[in-house]
């Protein structure tokens, strides 16, 4: 039994899945980055096999991927997380044709084809605006742990309107209601409600096309999943598994690979 | 095949063209020196031919603005700009060229002469508040010349068709006053000969450049439209009815025509063929050429080309048996086509995709251009409509580094090649 790995290196979190040759998951790990990217894509690779009991020279074949791909030494090739997001998708639910990823510093809307293939994409762009950063300066204006966000929001029944599309600016908008005696859960409301309207914008931007996949480490936020399916209007394809998306794509390609390498021809190359 | 011929001869446009360059800017810098004044013109629609009729020194505020940026101090004219109360949005080739002034045209290049007189069509807006800024800083004659532009998507007029002769006794008349406040700025006696000699020169260069790039249609490419190709088109626009010019580019196509003689590509293995729809991203120029060039990909061709040399794609050849009438014809041939090609962007690229065999196409808005910028989602989302091509969009900027996120390109074109890679193995398994 062959193993594929894919290391998915992102701005705040990294993540590391195993696959066997069933393309079934058989192990996870999951860590903050820091500051030592290689250190942080090593660890978290040795932590998804030594919980499965695995070798690590069983895993023929790693795939880096996220914003830090480059820095995982140990790999065999990289992938970009956009290639990697729509692959991983397309696995988990196959019927999906738009991924909307979330994550730590950016968010990408990627229009998929029914074989997984990417046929567009579009990002945020040079600023955090729309992105788990911008969820990450309302924790800290209001002093509410990252986790506690959703739940908190969702007790809100009329949601303030956060007008700025500036991170920074959010935080001092967030303080401002504060001050006008606005209540914490409409205020998050109203961060998450924002994020929402720019990523839409993103995915109509790409042809929003159903079904759609929310991915990323925001994808476990429950009230931006509520959010984005209000600004919708229909709803999502979410597993506990998408926040590990980009991982598992990542992974399904290094399968590939050691499959292809099988063949009498043993030449092809991973081609995402 | 020889080679020392192919010595002599493979490489020979960039390095004559480098060499031109720094002979210009030297010739400026004495000209400022000297406490002369030039005549300040832009890219698309230069009126070159009548201001050298006159022997006028012409400064590019557009070539001196980019300049900064590839010599990479573009953010140091750019901020004080800003600090004399410039708005970051604003153009930032204006900017870096009113800090220019500013500093009485100290440049990287050289010392810049002040103006004698400005001269700018209407094929950019902003071309109109630049001016306006000269005119306010040195109080010399700005003249501004309105180039009626295609009507509507497809309805170009031709010579013999009312509008167009319509159109062409108006740029004429306009081309009239120029000359006549050439005369009263230069001291000098228009000589209508010497404006055929000019014209001449630009003719051949017209000529050239058409040439040149139905070249590019070769497979492996002879030149890459956006590092190699904007080197061509700064010695287009700056020697525009100058010998030398014409001469430049004669040996140009010489060269171009060995290379696909001898299949001699810009890049060890062409895998991809592209073509850059916008302005180039001058504060990593190479750099961004070699996120793509990295892929074994390679601009076959660049709508820049075709807006930032004025419309010279069309090689309009002048009749010199009758200059001033036929003058306007071209301005208003080549002009209009520089504007089509920047608003009607997706026609153009449409027309390249067969003949230059086109894989994808990089569409680039930047920032502090909304004239190139504004509607290339549109064109984009147009064309693919119409045609199964892939593309990209990655946003940047032509001067302000502050915007350029070397990071953020780099993983928007992995991903772009990745898609190609991919759409060429389905497509291999489909045949």
């Amino acid at each position: 039994m062959a193993y594929a790995a894919g290391v998915d290196v992102g701005s705040t979190q990294t993540k590391a899945v195993i696959i066997d040759e069933e393309r079934n998951i058989i192990a996870r790990s999951l860590l903050d980055t820091g500051a030592n990217v290689v250190q942080a894509a090593e660890k978290a690779f040795k932590e998804a096999v030594e919980s499965k009991g695995i070798l690590e020279e069983e895993v023929e074949w790693v795939i880096g991927t996220g914003y830090g791909r480059y820095r995982v030494t140990f790999g065999n090739d990289q992938v970009t997380e956009i290639s990697c997001h729509g692959r991983g998708a397309s696995h988990l639910f196959p019927q999906t044709r738009t991924v909307v990823d979330m994550g730590g510093q950016d968010t990408k809307a990627i229009r998929v084809s029914p074989g997984g293939q990417i046929e567009d994409f579009c990002m945020n762009d040079k600023c955090a605006a729309g992105t788990g950063r911008f969820l990450g300066a309302a924790s800290a204006a209001l002093d509410i742990p990252l986790d506690d966000l959703g739940d908190t929001a969702l007790q809100s029944d009329k949601g303030v309107r956060i007008s700025t599309t500036c991170t920074v600016f959010a935080e001092s908008e967030v303080l401002a209601w504060l001050g006008k005696g606005k209540k914490v859960h409409d205020i998050l409301w109203g961060v998450h409600e924002s994020i929402a309207t720019r990523s839409l914008g993103l995915m109509r931007r790409v042809g929003l096309e159903d079904e759609i996949t929310f991915t990323g480490g925001v994808s476990r936020n429950v009230a931006m999943v509520k959010a984005l399916e209000d600004a919708l209007g229909h709803k999502l394809n979410v597993s506990d598994d998408c926040h590990y998306m980009g991982a598992l794509g990542a992974a399904l390609f290094a399968m590939d690979h050691i499959l292809a390498s099988r063949t009498a021809a043993g030449t092809e190359e991973v081609s995402p | 095949m020889s080679n020392t011929l192919k010595d002599e001869i493979v490489g020979r446009g960039n390095n004559d063209g480098a060499r031109m360059f720094r002979e210009w800017f030297e010739e400026l810098n004495g000209c400022s020196e000297r406490g002369e004044q030039a005549a300040y013109v832009f890219v698309m629609g230069s009126f070159n031919e009548v201001l050298k009729s006159f022997d006028f020194p012409v400064v590019f505020p557009e070539i001196n603005s980019l300049q900064t940026a590839v010599r990479r101090v573009a953010n140091e004219y750019l901020e004080e700009a800003e600090d004399y109360g410039y708005s970051p949005d604003i153009c930032g080739y204006v900017k870096a060229d009113i800090a220019t002034q500013l500093r009485g045209g100290q440049h990287p290049m050289g010392q810049i002469p002040k103006p004698a007189l400005t001269v700018l069509t209407n094929a950019c807006n902003t071309y109109i508040k630049w001016a306006e800024a000269w005119e306010r800083m040195y109080q010399m004659p700005v003249v501004t010349l309105d180039v009626p532009g295609t009507r509507q998507l497809g309805g170009q007029t031709w010579r013999g068709d009312r509008d167009f002769e319509n159109d062409r006794n108006y740029v004429e008349m306009q081309i009239r006053e120029l000359i006549r406040t050439c005369e009263e700025v230069s001291g000098k006696k228009f000589d209508i000969d010497r404006l055929r000699e000019v014209m001449g020169h630009a003719n051949g260069i017209s000529s050239g450049w058409k040439r040149l790039l139905e070249l590019n249609a070769n497979r492996p490419s002879v030149f890459n439209a956006l590092t190699d190709g904007t080197i061509y088109l700064g010695v287009a626009n700056g020697f525009r009815g100058e010998e030398a010019g014409a001469r430049y580019f004669a040996d140009l196509v010489e060269e171009m025509e060995y290379k696909v003689e001898h299949g001699i590509g810009t890049i060890t293995e062409e895998e991809y063929r592209l073509v850059f729809v916008g302005v180039p991203c001058y504060p990593i120029f190479r750099r961004f050429n070699e996120l793509f060039s990295e892929w074994n990909g390679t601009f076959v061709h660049s709508t820049y080309l075709w807006f930032a040399s004025g419309g010279s794609n069309r090689g309009f050849q002048y009749d010199l048996s009758d200059p001033i009438a036929s003058l306007a014809e071209g301005t208003l041939v080549s002009v209009r086509d520089a504007m089509d090609s920047m608003f009607h962007h997706d026609s153009v690229v449409e027309s390249m995709l067969e003949e230059y065999q086109v894989d994808g196409i990089v569409y680039h808005p930047i920032k502090s251009c909304r004239t190139v910028s504004t509607g290339l989602a549109d064109g984009r989302r147009a064309l693919s409509e119409r045609q199964d091509i892939a593309s990209l969009f990655i946003e940047s900027d032509m001067m302000d580094r502050r915007v350029v996120s070397e990071a953020q390109l780099k993983n928007r074109a992995d991903a772009f090649f990745e898609g190609l890679a991919s759409r060429r193995k389905q497509a291999a398994i489909q045949s």
